[in-house]
Parts: structure tokens; sequence; C-alpha cells
């Protein structure tokens, strides 16, 4: 075979262009999982956390239906502790601050969910 | 060759016609959705005279009887009732009205009652404040036109809407006979680059919402008070005037279904066939 010497070193210069974003990546220790700030004084949430991390968005949609569409407005009772189906009024209440706990994940999982839009971050009554 | 494909043309056109059109139509009338889909859809004769030709109610429909003649010699009080709404519900004042964001508002007689007759009218009347909102009617216009389902009646007779899903088609303006809904042209809330908030409306209330831009919104109710035991926002506000009167108007021993007795009230363009669920006493 000719010029297997060079056919390899382009190779590797190529698959090391390709993988750019990769080792860019590594080098700028962007990969870093960011870790949501949880509030203090709670233990428990409406639901199991790792419930929670997956699954946060569907019982946020449940709820807006049961509320809005349904009317089902009452309280969630876990262990005694009122939580009411709301996301300003509710999650907020023990998760306050938007950008240490939602958008970090978020911005890291490149997603934009537009709850924000309309609903009132506690932050914004200050 | 030109002749074979308009001739292609028209079978397919027609296959396609028929293929589509049976099943639906069959379905249709399986499901006796026909009538509904095309337009009149009561049982009763339409006398179009409002609630006269009503059939026999059933569940819940609430109502409010606004007392005119109580909201305009009660100085300020229709100002007031506004500005209650208005709060509670983050309801943005752009301060032009090409932006106006309205709920709740006052009108004179001509623009509130286009149907009556106004050749010679009492003296009395041009002075008079209307309040409209929304109706909530019984038969709403705006929940049929609306293609998403985000306008929709809930099972309190209350005329809802759900902004995740409206669209901003204004399909449901166009088809409320009231213009009582509201079109955001601009967002409510805007974020500044330095993170600061500014909100068309101060104070903002932080148990509600606010809108987008691209949506339509119009008054609701109090839907999340009535949900906690309490009046709308603006009869709270009459206080113990008597200007209004809300309840449900299908029970007959309501106080709003007394009231309803005992006076003469009009609704707005009965001829409309919406069924308004709001009732003035002139
Ligand atoms: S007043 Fe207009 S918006 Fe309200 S329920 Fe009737 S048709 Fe719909
Ligand atoms: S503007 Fe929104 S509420 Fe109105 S008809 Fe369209 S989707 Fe429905």
């Amino acid at each position: 075979m000719y010029d297997s010497g060079k056919v390899i070193t382009g190779l590797a210069i190529f698959v090391a262009i390709i993988c750019f974003p990769l080792w860019y990546n590594v080098i700028n220790g962007a990969e870093r999982i960011p870790i949501p700030l949880m509030p203090k004084d709670q233990k428990k949430c409406v639901a199991p956390s790792d419930y929670m991390r997956k699954s946060h968005m569907v019982l946020l949609n449940d709820w807006r239906d049961e509320v809005v569409r349904t009317g089902e407005r009452e309280f969630q009772v876990i262990d005694g502790k009122k939580y009411e189906k709301s996301l300003q009024n509710g999650c907020m209440n023990c998760h306050q601050s938007r950008e240490k706990f939602c958008t970090s994940c978020h911005t890291y999982a490149a997603v934009t969910p537009y709850c924000w839009d309309c609903h009132v971050e506690p932050k914004e009554m200050n | 060759m030109d002749v074979k494909r308009r001739k292609f043309l028209k079978i397919a056109g027609l296959s396609a016609v028929a293929g589509v059109a049976a099943p639906s139509a069959f379905n249709m009338l399986l499901k006796g959705d026909a009538v509904a889909s095309s337009g009149g859809g009561h049982a009763e004769k339409t006398e179009n005279t409002g609630h006269a030709a009503k059939a026999e109610p059933k569940g819940i429909q609430y109502g409010l009887v606004i007392d005119v003649k109580k909201i305009t010699h009660t100085k300020g009080l229709a100002e007031k009732c506004i500005d209650a709404c208005h709060t509670e519900h983050n309801v943005p004042d752009f301060g032009n009205p090409k932006d106006e964001i309205k709920w709740l508002w006052v009108d004179d007689y001509e623009h509130s009652f286009p149907e009556h007759s106004h050749h010679q009218k009492n003296d009395a009347l041009h002075e008079m404040q209307f309040m409209l909102l929304c109706n909530h009617c019984e038969k709403p216009s705006c929940v049929r036109a609306c293609p998403t389902k985000a306008t929709f009646k809930n099972k309190d007779g209350i005329v809802m809407m759900d902004y995740h899903r409206c669209i901003g088609c204004r399909f449901c303006m166009a088809a409320c006979p009231y213009g009582a809904r509201s079109f955001n042209w601009r967002n409510p809330r805007e974020q500044y680059a330095n993170g600061n908030f500014k909100f068309y409306k101060k104070p903002l209330n932080p148990e509600f919402p606010t809108r987008m831009r691209g949506v339509v919104e119009k008054c609701n109710f109090c839907a999340k008070r009535l949900s906690k035991g309490m009046m709308p926002s603006c009869v709270e506000a009459c206080g113990n005037t008597g200007a209004m009167v809300f309840g449900d108007i299908n029970d007959p021993k309501s106080e709003i279904s007394k009231v309803l007795r005992e006076n003469y009230t009009i609704q707005r363009k009965p001829a409309s066939g919406t069924y308004p669920s709001v009732f003035y006493i002139i």
C-alpha cells in the first residue's frame, strides 16, 4: 500500500477535527452535570425525587389540566402537608430560586420551556 | 394525452370526495353530531328573545345581575370594580386604546344595547354607566368558534380560557357578539437585559399569572376565587351596595334567582341567541 503513513495521519487529523465538540467540552470542563439547588428546610416533595427528576413536566401538565380544565383545584395532601397544585403558588414556595433550580438544568439540557413567560417567579415580587 | 389526464383527475377527485365525505357523514349521523355542526342545535324553537324560550336548565350556570342605577349613583364604584378585577388578574394597562386589554369596562347605553330602540329615549339613560364584561353565555359562540378548545365551558357554566392552548387565531373575538375579548398585541411583562422586569400595571399580583403576546383573554368570573368560596372581585368591591349579585341562575333558591324574579332585567343582544348570563336592572 502506498502512502499508508500519510493516509493514516490524515485520518487521525480528520477524526480529531470531527470530535472537536467532545474534546473541547472535556478541556473546558463543560461536561459537569448541574446540581439544582434544593430547599434546605424541606425533606419531601409531592412525588419521589426520581420521579420528579424524570417526569416533573408530566406532573405539571396534569396539574394544569386538572386546575384549568376540570376545576380540580384541591390541594394535594402528602404526609399531612398540603401542596397547592400550582407552579407559582405551589412549587415555588419551596424551590424559591428559578435561576438555581429550574434554569440550571434546563440550560444544561438545552430545553427552553415557556412557563415563565406568564407565571411569576418569586424574585420578581421584590 | 390531455383527455386522459383530465379524466384521471376527475375520477381521482370524485373518489377522494367520496372517500372522505362518506365515512365522516356516516359517523356524524351515527353519533347524532350533525345538528351540532349545522349551526342550530337548539331543541326548542329559537325565538331569539334571550332566556324567554329556554329549555329546562340543568347543572350550575353562574350569572351576574348588575344594578345600573346603583353603579352609576355610587360615586367611583365602577372604577373601584374595574380596578379590583384588573389588579386581581394582572390585566395590563398599556395606556393606549390600540393595545387595550379589558375584562371589565363601562360604556353607554347606545353601545351596550344597540338593538334597543333609541328613539327619544329616557334622559336618565344618557348618564348611566353600564358595566360590561364577558356574559358567560349559556350557548357561547366563542366556544364553538375556537379551533383548539382553548375556550371552553366548565362545569359551573363559566366560559373559561386555557391560555396554554390559545393559538391567537382570534376566531373567538370574531364570534363573540359582545366584544368581550381582548387580544394581547404586546407582552404585559417585559424583562430587560439587566434582568429587571417591567409590568404594565402596578402592582403585580403574585398569585395570578400574566398572559403573553399572541393570546386572547377575557373575564373568567374569578373561577379561582370561587373555588376558594369567595365572591368575584368586582362583586366584593361593590360591598353591601347591592349593585352586583352573583350566583347560580339555574338554582331557583339562590339569591340571584330571587333578584331576577323581583326585578325587570335586560340582557345584551338577546337576538344573537347566546343566552347571556349577565343581566342589567335599569
Ligand atoms: S360574551 Fe362573548 S366571550 Fe363571553 S361567553 Fe358570550 S360569546 Fe363568549
Ligand atoms: S384566539 Fe385562542 S381562544 Fe380564540 S379561538 Fe383562537 S385559539 Fe381559541
